[in-house]
C-alpha cells in the first residue's frame, strides 16, 4: 500500500527575500518600498521611534495609549467618520506600540492606496487626541488591568516581569502601563508625546506590495512632504535586572485547576553578537514542538497542552522565559523537569540531530514567513528598529546553516542562568507549596492577584 | 483575481483538488475528513478531537512523535483542527518537500491503526485533558463555548454537547474506539485532499496516485441523525452564569442561514455591519458613543448542516451592570431589526469582507483550507472563486428583510457571564483608581 520508505526531496528551489529600496525625503522621513505583484493588494507600515520604553516615568503606559488613540480622529475628520473612511476603503486602521515602536499599518487593494496615504498623512501628523477619546481609551486600559489581575495567564507574565527586573526599571511594568501610573497620564501627557515622539526624522514609511517605488514616492511626497517637527531627546530608562538568587513566588489562585508557569530570567539585546546561536539554541530548549522542554513535559509526561521557551531580545535585555500551564497536582514536578533540560543543555553539547532539526527548520521555513505583505513589511520594519543590515535577512539562512553545537553550547553556558531563575506560578497555593518546598532550597513566596505577600 | 483549479476523484473514493502557483516555493497540503464531534456517540463527547491528536503519533512506517519533526525537519509548519462537523490536518512546505508531506497523509490516512498503543491514547488524553484546563476551566468565560452550542441546540441534535469533551467521557476512550472509529470515518471516500502552491500538475497527480492510489475505500459511514431546527428559537432563551470575571458578558445568538445556503452572504453582511470593526454599529454605540462596553462585536459560526448561528458578543466596562449591557444590546438589535440598514453600510461591509478574503489568499495554506471547505461541504472548490461576487451581490434590500426575519425577540438566545459576588473586589489593588 503505502510506500514504506520515506520518499526524497526534490532539488530545493531558490527563494529570495523581497528586494526594497529606500529613500529618504527632504523632511528626513525615510520610505522603504518593496515591490510584490502576487496579488492585487498593499500594506503600508509606519513605524515611529516612539515605544513604551520612552514613556515619562510615573506615566508607563503613555506611549501605547497615544498610540491607540491616534486611531481616534483627525483635526478634521471625528473618529466615527475615520473609521467609516478607512472601512469604505475596505480596510481597517491598526495603530498600537510595544516596547520599542509604535505603528500605524493597514492593507489595502492596490487600487486604494492614494486614498489610504492621504488619510494616514492626517492621522499621524494632524490628530485630534480629543479628551473624550484618550479618558475612553485610558479607561479601556484600566479595565484590562482589572481582568488581568483575574485571567492566569496575564497574571503570570505580568508577575513574572515584576521579580526579574528591580522595580524601577521600565520593563518590570506592563508595556500599557498599570494601575498605579495609567490614571495619572491626561491628555496634555499624549499631546506632548505625539509632538516629540511622531516626528519626519524618526519615523519610516514602509510600503510593500502591488506598486512600485517611484508611484509610492510620488505620493508620499504629496501627503508627508510637509510634515515637520523633530524629536525630543530621547532617555530610556536602564532595564536593570533584580539582583537575585533563585526564588519561588506562587500568586494565589484558590482551586486552580492548572498553574501557570514561567520561568526564567533577563535575557539579551537584540544587538548581541551572541543572538543567533542564543536563537538557535533556545529552539531546540523549547522554540520548536520537537524541543526538549515540549517532549518532556507534555508528550512524556503529559503534564501540558504545550510548554515553550522564549528569547525576547528587545533593543534592551528583555526575559529570557519558559512558559507552560501545568495540572496543578505536578507543578512541582514539571518545575523540576524545566530545571532539569536547563542543567542538561548547559552540562553537555546537543545531538547532531537535535542540531540539524532546529537548522534545517530555521533554513527550510524561511519562504513561509514570509507569503504575505504585511509579514514582509513587519520584517523591514525590525530593519529599522534593531538596526539591522540590509542584507539581514539575504544572509540569515547561510548564518543558520553555519550554527555548530559548540557554538549552541557556549550560549546555553553564558546566557542560561539557573542559579538566578524566578519561578513564578499562578496557582493553588493548597495544591502546589507543599511539594515545591520539598523541591526548592530557599524560600517558596506567596503573594496575592495584585503582588501582596500573603501572611 | 481567479484561483486556478483542477479536480478530479480517485477511484478510492478521494477528491483531490489542485491549485498551482509557482511564484513562491511553497506548497499546502490539506486534508479534510468530513467528521467532527456531531459524529460522536453518547458517552464520547470530545472524542473526534482527541482521535485527532491520535493522528500525530504515528502510522505503520512513522514513529511516535516522528511526524511533526519531518514536517518540521522538511522547513515545514503543521497543525489540524477538529470542528463540529469536520476535522482538517494541514502543512505548509517548500515546494521540493511536497512527496514527504503527501506519503505523511497517506499513511496516518492508510495505516493508522498500527501504530496505536495504549500508552499513546493514555498520553494524549492526558494531553487534552490538560487542554481543555488550558482554554475552558482556568479562563474566564472560558466555557462560553461550550455553554453557546448546548443552549442553542435541542439536546439530542449532534451540535448540542461539548467539542472538547467532558473529563468523564475523556476517561473512557477506549482503543477500541479509535480502531471503530477510524474504519467508519477516516476513509478516503469520506475525505478531500487539496495542494495549493508551487508544483508540477503531472508530478503532484502521480504522487497522489502512488500514496493514496492503493488505500481502500470505506465501507460507507452511518449517516447524521436529522440535523434540521425551526427557522427561530421561537422565543427567548436565556442562561447566567457567575463566573470570576470582571465585567459582564454577553453572548447573544440568532438562527440564521447555513453556510452554503442562498442567504448565507445576507447573513454575514449584516453581522459583519452590527460588528466587524470599528465601524460597525454596535462598537460605534456601545464602546465610543455610549462607553458601556469594552468591546462588542458580532460573528457567525459558518455552520453547514441545520442552522448557523449569527452571535453577538460584547463585554461590560467593569462598572456596568449585566442589565445595562443587556438593554444597550437588545436596543441595537431591535434598531436593525425594525428599520433595516442602509447601502452605505452594506458597501463598507463588503469593502472589509472582499480586501480580507483577497489578503488570505496570500497564503497557500489558506487557499488550500478554503478549497477543501468548498470540496467538503459543497463538491465544489470552484465556487471560491464566486465568493467576491457573492458578497458584492448583496443589497440592502436582502440584509433588512433578514434582519427583520430572523433579529426578532422570537429567535433569541442568550448566554450572560456575570462577575461572582465579591470577585472582583478581591482583586482589585488597594489604592488604585476605581
Amino acid at each position: 500500500m503505502t510506500a514504506s520508505v520515506k520518499p526524497t526531496p526534490g532539488r530545493a528551489r531558490a527563494y529570495a527575500f523581497p528586494a526594497f529600496e529606500r529613500r529618504r525625503l527632504s523632511n528626513g522621513l525615510t520610505l522603504i518600498v518593496a515591490s510584490i505583484e502576487a496579488l492585487p493588494v498593499v500594506t503600508v507600515h509606519i513605524t515611529f521611534d516612539a515605544g513604551a520604553v520612552l514613556d515619562p516615568a510615573g506615566r508607563e503606559g503613555t506611549a501605547l495609549l497615544t498610540a491607540a488613540s491616534l486611531a481616534e480622529g483627525t483635526t478634521s475628520i471625528d473618529g466615527a467618520t475615520l473609521a467609516e473612511r478607512f472601512e469604505q476603503l475596505g480596510t481597517s486602521l491598526d495603530t498600537g506600540a510595544d516596547w520599542d515602536a509604535a505603528w500605524c499599518k493597514c492593507t489595502v487593494l492596490a487600487t486604494r492606496l492614494p486614498a489610504v496615504l492621504t488619510l494616514l498623512a492626517d492621522v499621524v501628523q494632524a490628530p485630534a487626541l480629543a479628551d473624550r477619546e484618550v479618558e475612553r481609551l485610558r479607561d479601556e486600559r484600566l479595565a484590562e488591568l482589572l481582568q488581568l489581575r483575574m485571567e492566569p495567564r496575564g497574571l503570570a507574565d505580568d508577575m513574572f516581569a515584576r521579580f526579574i527586573y528591580t522595580p524601577s526599571a521600565r520593563y518590570a511594568k506592563p508595556d500599557g502601563g498599570n494601575e498605579a501610573s495609567v490614571p495619572s497620564i491626561t491628555r496634555d501627557d499624549v499631546s506632548r508625546f505625539h509632538a516629540t515622539r511622531y516626528t519626519p526624522a524618526t519615523t519610516t514609511l514602509i510600503v510593500v506590495g502591488d506598486t512600485n517605488v517611484e508611484v509610492v514616492e510620488a505620493l508620499v511626497v504629496e501627503c508627508f512632504g510637509q510634515w515637520a517637527g523633530s524629536a525630543g531627546a530621547r532617555a530610556a530608562t536602564p532595564d536593570t535586572p533584580a539582583p537575585g538568587v533563585r526564588s519561588v513566588h506562587v500568586i494565589a489562585r484558590a482551586d486552580a485547576p492548572q498553574s501557570e508557569l514561567r520561568i526564567g530570567h533577563v535575557g539579551i539585546p537584540r544587538h548581541h553578537p551572541d543572538y543567533l546561536s542564543v536563537f538557535v539554541m533556545n529552539a531546540i530548549l523549547g522554540g520548536l514542538f520537537s524541543s526538549r522542554i515540549n517532549l518532556n513535559l507534555r508528550e512524556r509526561h503529559a503534564y501540558t497542552y504545550g510548554a515553550f521557551s522564549r528569547v525576547d531580545a528587545r533593543r534592551d535585555a528583555g526575559p529570557f522565559e519558559i512558559s507552560t500551564a501545568v495540572h496543578s497536582t505536578v507543578t512541582a514536578a514539571a518545575v523540576r523537569e524545566v530545571l532539569n533540560e536547563i542543567d542538561r543543555i548547559r552540562d553537555e553539547p546537543v545531538s547532531a540531530d537535535e542540531l540539524s532539526l532546529a537548522t534545517a527548520y530555521l533554513d527550510g521555513v524561511f519562504p513561509i514567513r514570509f507569503e504575505t505583505t504585511a509579514a514582509v513589511a513587519t520584517a523591514l520594519a525590525n530593519v529599522q528598529i534593531f538596526g539591522l543590515a540590509d542584507d539581514y535577512y539575504d544572509r540569515y539562512r547561510g548564518d543558520v546553516r553555519a550554527m555548530t553545537r559548540e557554538r549552541v553550547q557556549a550560549a546555553a553556558r553564558d546566557h542560561l542562568h539557573p542559579d538566578r531563575m524566578q519561578i513564578v506560578i499562578v496557582g493553588d497555593p493548597a495544591t502546589v507549596v507543599g511539594p515545591l518546598t520539598a523541591l526548592v532550597t530557599g524560600p517558596v513566596h506567596v503573594r496575592d492577584a495584585a503582588g501582596v505577600p500573603s501572611v | 483575481m481567479r484561483i486556478p483549479i483542477e479536480s478530479y476523484v480517485l477511484d478510492n473514493g478521494l477528491r483531490v483538488t489542485l491549485s498551482a502557483d509557482r511564484r513562491t516555493p511553497i506548497v499546502a497540503v490539506n486534508i479534510w475528513y468530513h467528521v467532527g464531534s456531531a459524529n460522536e456517540r453518547a458517552g464520547r463527547t470530545g472524542f473526534a478531537h482527541l482521535f485527532e491528536h491520535m493522528l500525530f503519533q504515528g502510522s505503520a512506517h512513522v514513529g511516535a512523535n516522528e511526524h511533526f519533526e519531518l514536517i518540521q525537519r522538511a522547513g515545514g509548519t503543521l497543525n489540524g483542527s477538529t470542528w463540529l462537523d469536520r476535522t482538517n490536518y494541514f502543512e505548509s512546505v517548500p515546494s521540493n518537500q511536497l512527496e514527504v508531506a503527501l506519503w505523511l497523509e497517506a499513511d496516518r490516512m492508510g495505516r493508522l491503526l498500527a501504530a496505536m498503543t495504549q500508552e499513546k491514547l493514555d498520553t494524549q488524553r492526558d494531553v487534552v485533558k490538560n487542554e481543555r484546563r488550558w482554554s475552558v476551566d482556568n479562563q474566564p468565560y472560558g466555557t462560553w463555548w461550550e455553554r453557546l452550542p448546548a443552549l442553542t441546540f435541542p439536546e439530542e441534535h449532534p451540535f448540542h454537547h461539548s467539542l472538547i469533551g467532558s473529563m468523564d467521557d475523556l476517561s473512557a476512550a477506549s482503543l477500541e474506539d479509535i480502531a471503530t472509529f477510524f474504519r467508519t470515518f477516516y476513509t478516503p471516500d469520506n475525505a478531500v485532499l487539496t495542494i495549493a502552491g508551487d508544483f508540477e500538475p503531472a508530478g503532484a497527480q502521480a504522487f497522489v496516485e502512488r500514496h493514496f492510489g492503493a488505500i481502500p475505500r470505506g465501507a460507507g459511514r452511518p449517516p447524521l441523525p436529522p440535523m434540521d431546527v425551526p427557522r427561530r428559537f421561537g422565543g427567548w432563551v436565556r442562561q447566567i452564569v457567575e463566573d470570576d470575571v470582571s465585567a459582564p458578558r454577553l453572548f447573544l445568538a440568532f438562527r440564521s442561514p447555513t453556510l452554503g445556503s442562498d442567504d448565507y452572504h445576507v447573513a454575514s453582511t449584516c453581522a459583519a455591519i452590527l460588528g466587524m470593526r470599528r465601524g460597525s454599529r454596535l462598537h460605534q454605540s456601545l464602546v465610543r458613543e455610549q462607553q458601556l462596553a469594552s468591546s462588542a462585536t458580532a460573528f457567525t459560526y459558518d455552520l453547514s448542516k441545520g442552522t448557523d448561528l449569527l452571535v453577538v458578543d460584547a463585554t461590560a466596562r467593569p462598572d456596568v451592570s449585566s442589565d445595562a449591557l443587556e438593554k444597550a444590546v437588545a436596543a441595537e438589535v431591535d434598531q436593525i431589526h425594525e428599520r433595516g440598514v442602509t447601502d452605505s453600510e452594506v458597501q463598507r461591509a463588503v469593502a472589509l469582507i472582499e480586501t480580507d478574503f483577497v489578503c488570505l489568499m496570500q497564503s497557500a495554506g489558506d487557499r488550500a483550507d478554503k478549497l477543501s471547505m468548498f470540496a467538503t461541504y459543497f463538491g465544489n472548490p470552484a465556487l471560491i472563486n464566486d465568493e467576491v461576487s457573492r458578497y458584492r451581490a448583496v443589497t440592502a434590500a436582502q440584509v433588512s428583510a433578514f434582519a427583520r426575519e430572523r433579529l426578532g425577540a422570537d429567535n433569541r438566545a442568550s448566554l450572560l457571564y456575570v462577575p461572582r459576588v465579591g470577585a472582583t473586589e478581591a482583586v482589585r489593588p488597594s489604592g488604585a483608581a476605581a
